[in-house]
């Protein structure tokens, strides 16, 4: 793990990909116990960005690193799709298999949001494996409508609200991604579990 | 007429409104954001220029939360039925009240039924209008900001509108911990926040010396700065030009980010940045090298490399296009 300064009061943790969602939980929890003091504590695909941070990067970079992430335990999110998106020939064909076999390869997957972006409750899906990236669209759509299930590079994502959009569509779903009247406002929340099931 | 929703139940105290005669060309309210949130996804947003808001809010009682409306360039013009006490800060303009030209950075009597008039900015981009009691639409995620990057928070002002005000005086709940300033507060720290830096003195990264009197909105303006975090995925050209050239305010800046024009920063790391949180101030560096600094509502992740980060973006709330700006660092 390495800490970059980022301006005068935010520190950037870089570390691997894999270690994010551990560095993300222990963050956390340590400011939960106050012995961090942030105002954001942001995952990336490899950095944990804490901004409005008050506690030294010192006194940071002496704590141990956090035991692996467990899925044990962790409450698992079923978001039922229609799987009817107008990419998912293009998917098939990159894939080489047909369309059925796409399916089910997307709701045999276990998702892991790794962070978020882009919008106010949009997740980047972890779990597919690296040989099933997928390029964005060479010409983004102007207007993606919302619960619109699109997948770009390795990732998978929902999108929250009706947005232009780059990205593969497979499917879509009526769940509310982001509410504001809900604590917190977004369902997919950094390390949360997720299953994108056939509805 | 469209009546924006209050922030509590019908009948808590909630009863002036204000009635939006000339919306201008970009008004939004804003407090002081909705930071929390930025791992969902939730940009922070709130006033470009937080000294202005603060004052503002200040002149009239306010909490320095409470929420004011922010005018871009073309001013905005509204009636209080009601009366009420308004002040105006920020962009220089002229301002009046049922006709009369008042002074900016004061806190002004509105009669009942009293037109509001901020004309167009002759220095500077916005001004900050509060009205005591604070714009009482309702809170989204603790914050009546309109985030013009992802649409939460109420609409931008349309011509007819008529927003709530909150209660003279009464708590604010979104500006909850917010010092409430005393008038005799109020005017020392006013009359401190006018007076005018020394030429070419870097940018104060405190909230005195900015957006006072037109004259601070003359010249090239200077943006504090430290490098990194991705300052190594350029070439050691590229930082020594950030740091040593001119830069123009490009005319598609808005709320989002500054977006500059001059010379481009060249990479040494090819390739794409994994997404990661960015900060308020990040000068992010897209691959036509042209920088952009991110301003309130800015995207919470980003994925072109940051080269340094401006730690006080007050000026460029202010700042016109076609302004120059120059980078003042490297504090690493």
């Amino acid at each position: 793990m390495r800490i970059h300064p980022v301006g005068a009061t935010a520190l950037l943790l870089e570390c691997p990909p894999a270690e994010v969602e551990a560095w993300r939980a222990e963050l956390w929890r340590r400011r939960a116990a106050g012995d961090l003091t942030a105002t954001e504590i942001v995952p990336g695909e490899r950095t944990v960005l804490l901004d409005g941070v008050a506690t030294p990067a010192e006194v940071i970079a002496g704590w141990a690193p956090p035991p692996p992430a467990s899925d044990v335990s962790v409450e698992i999110i079923s978001i039922p799709i229609v799987y009817d998106g107008p990419d998912l020939p293009t998917i098939a064909a990159l894939w080489s298999m047909p369309v059925p076999a796409v399916i089910s390869l997307l709701t045999d997957t276990e998702f892991h949001v790794a962070f978020c972006g882009f919008s106010p409750g949009f997740g980047y899906l972890t779990g597919l494996p690296a040989s099933r990236a997928v390029p964005r669209l060479a010409s983004p759509r102007t207007s993606v409508p919302a619960g619109s299930v699109g997948l770009a590079g390795r990732y998978a994502g929902i999108y929250p609200t009706a947005s232009p959009g780059g990205w593969q569509l497979v499917g879509r779903t009526d769940v509310a991604l982001f509410d504001v009247d809900r604590d917190p406002p977004a369902l997919l929340t950094p390390g949360t579990v997720v299953r994108l099931v056939a509805a | 007429m469209t009546a924006v929703p209050t922030g509590g139940p019908a009948g808590d105290g909630v009863t002036a409104v204000l009635a939006v005669v000339r919306a201008g060309a970009l008004t939004t309210v804003q407090d002081l954001g909705r930071p929390g949130y930025a791992h969902l996804g939730v940009p922070r947003s709130g006033a470009l220029d937080l000294p202005a808001l603060r004052r503002a809010n200040g002149l009239v009682g306010n909490p320095a939360g409470a929420a004011v409306l922010e005018t871009t360039l073309m001013g905005c013009a509204f009636r209080l039925p009601e009366g009420g006490l308004v002040a105006v800060t920020g962009a220089a303009a002229e301002v009046t009240v049922a006709g009369v030209p008042v002074s900016r950075d004061v806190a002004v009597n509105v009669p009942p039924g009293g037109l509001v008039e901020i004309g167009r900015a002759t220095a500077g981009v916005r001004s900050y209008v509060a009205v005591a009691g604070g714009i009482a639409v309702a809170p989204v995620l603790g914050s009546r900001s309109t985030d013009t990057l992802s649409g939460l928070g109420p609409p931008r002002l349309r011509n007819g509108d008529l927003l709530p005000l909150g209660q003279p005086g009464s708590a604010d709940p979104a500006a909850a911990g917010e010092d409430v300033a005393g008038p005799d507060v109020t005017w020392a720290a006013s009359a401190a926040d006018r007076l005018p830096s020394p030429p070419g003195a870097p940018v104060a990264e405190t909230d005195a010396g900015s957006s006072g009197p037109a004259s601070d909105f003359d010249g090239v303006i200077v943006l504090p700065v430290r490098l990194g975090p991705r300052d190594a995925w350029f070439t050691p050209e590229a930082v020594e030009t950030l740091l040593t050239t001119a830069y123009t305010i490009s005319p598609n800046s808005n709320r989002v980010g500054a977006r500059l024009a001059g010379a481009a920063l060249a990479r040494a790391v090819a390739g794409e940045l994994p997404s990661e949180g960015v900060v308020l101030g990040a000068v992010q560096v897209p691959a036509d090298g042209q920088p952009l600094i991110f301003l309130a509502d800015h995207p919470t992740t980003g994925g072109y490399p940051v080269i340094a980060v401006v730690t006080d973006v007050t000026a460029l709330a202010q700042a016109r296009p076609g302004s120059t700006v120059r980078f003042h660092g490297p504090q690493r």
